[in-house]
């Protein structure tokens, strides 16, 4: 029996990944389609006619620059916690956390910016459209912040390094996505707008 | 040993289950992490709902077969919402035909039977230990759970629950002025289904990370039992289609609880006007549509992994065409997300739109009947054996070759125009969707009700619940075609305001009673399931012979489902009655090599390759050693 058993393994080895990792991803999937259910409804509304105009928070571009700070923080903490540099990591996760927290101040602000344009959440939905992609962002967003603290006290605890990867990893994905994502929505903005 | 299957095995969190846990009843019964325990407490959640979705439909079958009859005896349960006369008030009408379309849709046939099945059998067909996550698992079933507490208090409330049908469109849906409904029933409405999705997305990524990830040694995708696959492409779906749903009703409580105006334009309500401008209704239904259509199949393709597995089993035959199996539900799967406006053929959608969802929508009988065709072909001269369940699983082939023939024409935009809401429609998905997925779910618990409990559920009864419910379902749901074409649409309090409606008041009543005794006929069913529990016949460790790893368990398989090594699988899971085999079913454990009489000349290959391999292997082992 225990020659059969060597046979099976050589030809059929399943796949398979670290089933955390895993099911972050299938998250990440539900994240998405989330948004292409937002934005789609965008276009199908836009399309409809009786849209109001009006011009993005200028702001938009200063958070999209701290996003992808902060994520080349992270991206740098991650390098450094592979290679057992504590202090890096910590830099790396320190400057991701506050970056992500100026960016939910300025996606805050971006909102005084249209309440001061007589843009509201209640009224045409052009309007509510943008309130409701840039909440729901931040609402992902603060989840992530939340897990990059986790880390980073974790980090203090030396329990990231180079052969315990699995949470910072797991938070690099996740942070990277949530910044792609804002990306994606501000993108999706400047073309339909 | 291969590093992968080694991971494999290390990452199952519970391992070497030699010893029982003796957790106390909360953690056995409660709050367990153990994924047979989980998909029990789905299953009677299920049968629960079953019953109040069941009770309600009665009600309003009564007031549509018996529009003159005073309910005076039911004063004591709908109290307010009789009026002196003893009549059902109009508006809890359209809120008891919501309730049971919402609780049967999502609670009975989503919840009730991927939430049993998936997490009872994919464990124990692909040979793991438990989900990938039990404790995401545990959080999966209370999430449904508190989603129905929600939605069993909104019974209860003076305003009634919602009463926008289970689509709640708005504006219906989201002006508290139109209908007492659309009030605090509504709100409980979201609240409940948004812990439902999020009950529905937790257990969906177990399910998909524990068929990817945790496969026993050799169960590659191609020897996976059909129920897996059904049961994986249905998270996948599911993973895909409800968030869209968490979408739209996002907008939808923006709408109600904040006054925007996602789908709320220029209305007179009671004469005054709303401040609402530019929101597009239709809007709604696109989004709703999306998750909507594809939620048939999340119903019904469970049902037909069940039915596939039964089938096999009981016709003592390999599965016709597996890998046709595999292709057409991939194909549905896929075709499932882009048909959805076939449900807004009359929601004056630029036509030219509407031919091609046409034509999309058409392309889904072609899949369909791949399957009906196999499963057919299964049983075509096979040496059946009639337990319940595979009576059952015939039954299911009949609903859906029944029902999926009207589907055709409603995929017709020009035929759908006349057809649309009516009881044509009706027919159509209580045969194709409510049925079949009702019969997969009886076919599921007759079969693995032996694994579930360790005993045997009767069969007499068994063949009295099967033959009343057959002849019942279709009873009630047959005549609802004439009823339809003639012109009745659904959702109507009444017609005897209608002239044409009088001549079949009589097929109205025929249908209502027939509904009753289906009803009644489930009871059969449910005083086999419990006491069958406690005072069945003892079931023997592979009562139906099948070939599948859940019956190399023991009798009662503790947390861990395997004492000791988790079996290594070494054939696909349909070898019935193969030629030269000394029993009619050879179990997937066991090894090619130990079965030359059987093998066919391409297996026979494989064992000589085996053989190649092992002795590489070993030469590799020796020139290891001598470098140590
Ligand atoms: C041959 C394949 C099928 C076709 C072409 C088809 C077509 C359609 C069409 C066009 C409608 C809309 C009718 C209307 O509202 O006017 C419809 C309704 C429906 N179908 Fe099918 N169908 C098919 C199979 C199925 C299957 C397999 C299921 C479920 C498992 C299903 C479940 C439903 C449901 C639930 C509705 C009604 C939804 C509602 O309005 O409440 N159908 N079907
Ligand atoms: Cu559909």
């Amino acid at each position: 029996m225990e020659h059969e058993l060597k046979y099976i393994d050589l030809v059929e080895q399943p796949i398979s990944m670290h089933a955390k990792k895993f099911a972050l991803w299938l998250f990440m999937v539900t994240v998405v389609m989330i948004f292409a259910a937002m934005t789609s409804a965008y276009i199908v509304r836009q399309s409809e006619g009786n849209w109001l105009e009006y011009d993005l928070p200028q702001i938009f571009w200063l958070t999209s620059g701290i996003v992808i700070l902060s994520s080349v923080f992270l991206q740098y903490g991650y390098y450094s916690a592979k290679k057992d540099n504590m202090l890096g990591l910590k830099i790396g996760l320190a400057g991701a956390v506050i970056l992500g927290i100026a960016f939910l101040v300025g996606q805050w602000y971006s909102w005084v910016a249209l309440v001061d344009e007589e843009v509201f959440f209640v009224g045409n939905p052009s309007g509510s459209f943008l309130y409701v992609f840039t909440g729901l962002h931040a609402l992902h967003l603060i989840s992530g912040v939340i897990f990059l603290i986790i880390v980073l006290i974790s980090s203090f605890r030396y329990q990231i390094h180079s052969k315990a990867m699995v949470r910072m990893e797991m938070a690099t994905t996740y942070w990277h996505f949530l910044g792609g994502l804002w990306l994606y929505l501000f993108m999706f903005l400047l073309l339909n707008h | 040993m291969s590093t992968a299957s080694v991971a494999n095995h290390d990452t199952s969190a519970h391992d070497h289950h030699d010893h029982e846990h003796h957790g106390n009843f909360v953690t056995t019964y409660l709050f367990t992490t153990d994924h047979k325990m989980i998909g029990k407490q789905f299953l009677i959640s299920g049968i629960f709902w079953a019953l109040i979705g069941g009770l309600l439909s009665i009600l309003f079958r009564l007031q549509l077969g018996f529009p003159d009859m005073s309910l005076e005896f039911l004063r004591p349960i709908l109290g307010g919402w009789l009026d002196d006369a003893g009549h059902l008030d109009p508006t809890f009408y359209l809120a008891l035909v919501t309730m049971h379309g919402t609780i049967m849709v999502f609670f009975v046939l989503t919840a009730g039977l991927s939430g049993t099945f998936s997490n009872y059998l994919i464990p124990l067909q692909i040979g793991a230990r438990d989900m990938a996550s039990g404790f995401m698992n545990m959080l999966s079933f209370w999430f449904f759970f508190m989603a129905g507490v929600l939605m069993f208090i909104s019974l209860f409330i003076p305003t009634g629950p919602a009463a926008g049908g289970w689509v709640v469109y708005p504006p219906l849906s989201a002006l508290e002025q139109a209908i007492p409904g659309s009030g605090l029933g509504m709100t409980l409405w979201l609240t409940s289904m948004t812990l439902f999705i999020a009950s529905q997305l937790l257990g969906g990524i177990n399910y998909i990370t524990t068929v990817i990830n945790l496969r026993t040694k050799g169960m590659s995708f191609s020897r996976l039992p059909l129920t897996i696959w059904a049961f994986f492409l249905t998270a996948v779906i599911g993973l895909l289609s409800f968030p869209v749903l968490v979408a739209a009703a996002l907008l939808l409580i923006f709408d109600r609880s904040f006054g925007t105006s996602f789908y709320l334009s220029d209305i007179y309500i009671n004469g005054e006007a709303l401040p609402n401008t530019g929101g597009s209704p239709v809007l709604y239904q696109h989004l709703f549509w999306f998750l909507g259509h594809p939620e048939v199949y999340i119903v019904l393709l469970p049902a037909l992994g069940i039915t596939s597995e039964v089938i096999a089993t009981n016709s003592r035959k390999p599965i016709f065409g597996y890998k046709a199996m595999i292709i057409s539900m991939l194909g549905i799967t896929i075709l499932s997300f882009i048909v959805w406006a076939h449900h807004m053929f009359v929601s004056g959608m630029n036509p030219f739109l509407g031919s091609i969802f046409m034509f999309l929508t058409l392309i889904i009988a072609v899949p369909s009947a791949v399957k009906v065709f196999n499963y057919l072909t299964t049983l075509w001269r096979g040496n059946l054996i009639f337990t319940p369940a595979m009576l059952f699983s015939i039954g299911l082939v009949s609903f859906f070759i029944s029902g999926g023939l009207t589907g055709i024409f409603l995929g017709n935009s020009a035929i759908d125009i006349q057809l649309h809401d009516t009881y044509f429609v009706v027919a159509h998905f209580h045969l194709v969707m409510g049925s079949a997925s009702f019969f997969g779910l009886l076919a599921g618990i007759y079969h693995w009700f032996p694994k579930m409990f360790g005993r045997m559920m009767d069969e007499k009864l068994g063949y009295i619940h099967f033959w009343l419910t057959f002849v019942g379902v279709y009873m009630v749901f047959f005549p609802m075609h004439y009823i339809g074409i003639a012109g009745f649409p659904r959702r109507y309090y009444s017609w005897t305001n209608f002239d044409f409606a009088n001549m079949y008041t009589d097929l109205n009543m025929f249908v209502s009673a027939a509904a009753i005794i289906t009803f009644a006929a489930q009871f059969i069913f449910l005083f086999n399931f419990f006491y069958s529990m406690y005072r069945g016949r003892k079931a023997s460790l592979n009562p139906w012979r099948s070939t599948t790893l859940e019956w190399t368990t023991p009798l009662y398989p503790g947390h861990g489902n395997w004492p000791g090594e988790i079996p290594t699988v070494y054939r696909w899971p349909y070898d019935y009655s193969k030629p030269g085999a000394e029993e009619d079913f050879i179990p997937q454990t066991v090894p090619l090599s130990a079965t030359p009489e059987s093998n066919l000349p391409h297996e026979q290959e494989q064992v000589k390759l085996e053989m190649e391999i092992m002795k590489d292997e070993e030469e590799g082992l020796v020139a290891n050693e001598s470098k140590h």
